[in-house]
């Protein structure tokens, strides 16, 4: 592994109108890690992904992925790159089968060079492509899950879909806008260690959540963001124990008390 | 009292002929192509049956109306961009043929075709400023264009001016521009419900669905949107080349509105999203505008009538609901 970081975010800056959205955010992610962003509502998180993504431009500041400066790219060139997103409202086609969602990023040029997830440089026939992938994300092939209309399926496997999206581009990161939000305890549960497998296979993750236990458990550092400025960087501990943290986002209650709820 | 359902339940036949099992035998397979079959002779056996000349002319404005709603159909059904462009389509084409064919002297034979693509190409090249943009603009720009090309051609008096261009040569015969039409406007029908099933047929509906969802898959959204629109209007370019060496004249009246306005009333009867539907709304709404000409004036009347009592009570269109009875039954049951 190179001691080059996979994606390295210098001074960001979004404003809104009169609105400071992002204030000058720097953070790297090293290749192979899990990074997780955690703020307050309102706090820029979603604004660093589609800033990042191209999804809108920056007022200011570089994105570099390798160490070649993506600012600015449009947004399918950049995923065309590698670097994907998922979104936190889902983004499905209602009017598709599960299955038939993912011939749509198999159809990409990235695909077409990767192969889809397991492919190794060779796109076989796209369907059986896009159900091995839903299968191995946990879409039960037996039960014909992945032969479902997109609008009657339930939230747990609209995230999932939108994480097989991803992986059908063979993606280098994943930008995962809050995959666990809405999601019922269970469906938490089989959902950590699809994202661990996901890190073994070497994607680089950077996740947003609210889910804080989860979260703590498979990210590797987190950095904590609070009106659009980076409050602080770290593991997991060093961040809670941080007393800006605490005043920030949890207000004055004691940070064990919150923990219990999250 | 006594709470009932209607209760719809697909014909078996229906489900037998799904997939390979529609090889089964004669039935099964007659359930499928019958259907196909009826439309293709009987739009092949309209011209022979229809008497005198002013029917079959009629045939072939209905298929040039149909190659219109076809397009408007594939375009906001499938890809998602409403187009009021059927006037646009038709006077390119229809102008470019003529030229070709006055100026150069090519053959109709050969100035069709080639007004077609070169036309499709000057249309999706005029449309690319609106296509990054989402909501009505796309529909406001195809309006816009006939009206302006049309102000342009009477003010600089270009293009033969007012008068329009006069001395086009006509196809070699009457079967001949007949059967060209609706040769054309079958594999049109035809290829186009197969495009929209092939995978680059669902990155177009996905980008109706979804089109932030196609860009985060690393595809450039317009790029798709200029191929479809590519295609819609080279069907409509198509029509209007024929329309020209129909008339043998072409002139403003290529950008009239009815070209965009028609199509959307026979895609509204006909059923949206099914492709066939518009092709059946034209061969009805068309010769019933020329049987209420009688009636002058009071022919708007009798079409509006038709149109809104379609929008009340078969809102869906004729081919969704004809296809739900071909596939289904209903029947009463208790709650």
């Amino acid at each position: 592994m190179s001691d080059q970081p996979i994606l390295e975010i210098q001074e960001l800056t979004k404003t809104f109108g009169g609105i400071l959205a992002l204030n000058r955010v720097s953070f790297q992610v090293n290749e192979g890690e899990i990074l997780g962003i955690i703020g307050p509502n309102g706090s820029g998180k979603t604004t660093i992904v589609n800033c990042i993504t191209g999804f809108i431009k920056a007022t200011s500041g570089k994105v570099f992925f390798r160490g070649k400066n993506i600012t600015g790219k449009a947004a399918h060139k950049i995923a065309d790159m590698g670097v994907t997103r998922t979104f936190q409202i889902m983004r499905p086609y209602y009017s598709l089968p599960a299955y038939k969602n993912l011939i749509i990023p198999l159809f990409s040029p990235r695909a077409k060079r990767t192969g889809g997830w397991r492919g190794g440089g060779k796109l076989g026939d796209r369907n059986t492509v896009g159900i091995d992938i839903l299968e191995e994300i946990g879409f039960e092939r037996d039960s014909y899950v992945p032969y479902k209309m997109a609008s009657t399926l339930p939230t747990g496997y609209l995230k999932r879909l939108e994480l097989a999206r991803c992986l059908a581009l063979k993606p280098d990161i994943i930008l995962c806008d809050e995959v666990f939000s809405g999601l019922s305890m269970s469906e938490i549960a089989s959902m950590v260690p699809l994202i661990e497998r996901l890190q073994m296979e070497g994607i680089t993750l950077i996740m947003i959540e609210h889910r804080l236990r989860e979260l703590f458990r498979v990210a590797n550092r987190i950095m904590v963001l609070n009106f659009g400025e980076k409050l602080v960087e770290g593991s997991s501990d060093e961040v809670m124990a941080n007393e800006k943290v605490k005043e920030a986002y949890f207000g004055s209650e004691d940070v064990e008390e919150v923990m219990s709820y999250a | 009292m006594e709470n009932r359902r209607k209760e719809r339940i697909d014909r078996g036949i229906k489900v037998r002929t799904d997939g390979l099992y529609s090889l089964m035998g004669w039935q099964e397979l007659s359930y499928l192509t019958l259907p196909r079959l009826l439309l293709i002779v009987g739009l092949l056996a309209l011209p022979l049956i229809m008497p005198g000349m002013y029917w079959p002319r009629v045939i072939t404005i209905v298929c040039i109306y149909a190659l219109l709603a076809l397009s408007f159909d594939f375009l906001a059904h499938f890809v998602g961009l409403v187009s009021l462009g059927g006037a646009f389509f038709i006077g390119t084409g229809g102008y470019i043929s003529a030229i070709l064919n006055t100026s150069f002297g090519m053959h109709p034979m050969l100035a069709v075709p080639i007004a077609t693509v070169s036309g499709a190409i000057i249309c999706t090249v005029l449309l690319l400023p609106c296509l990054p943009l989402r909501g009505v603009y796309f529909a406001i720009v195809t309006l816009m264009y006939p009206l302006v090309l049309a102000r342009i051609i009477e003010a600089l008096d270009i293009l033969g001016g007012t008068d329009g261009i006069l001395g086009i040569d006509s196809f070699p015969n009457a079967w001949v521009e007949q059967y060209f039409v609706i040769i054309v406007l079958l594999l049109f029908l035809f290829g186009a419900r197969r495009l929209v099933n092939q995978d680059i047929g669902l990155v177009f509906r996905a980008v109706k669905d979804n089109d932030q969802a196609v860009r985060a898959s690393g595809m450039n959204v317009n790029t798709y949107k200029a191929a479809a629109v590519f295609i819609a209007s080279a069907m409509g370019c198509f029509g209007g080349a024929c329309l020209v060496h129909i008339y043998m004249w072409g002139g403003i009246s290529l950008f009239a509105l009815d070209f965009s306005i028609l199509p959307i009333a026979a895609t509204v009867i006909g059923g949206g999203g099914t492709l066939v539907g518009p092709v059946l709304g034209c061969l009805i709404l068309v010769p019933i505008s020329e049987l209420l000409r009688e009636f002058g004036t009071l022919r708007i009347v009798f079409y509006s009538l038709i149109l809104v009592g379609f929008v009340v009570f078969r809102s869906e269109g004729l081919m969704v609901y004809g296809e739900r009875k071909y596939h289904q039954f209903e029947r009463w049951v208790k709650v």
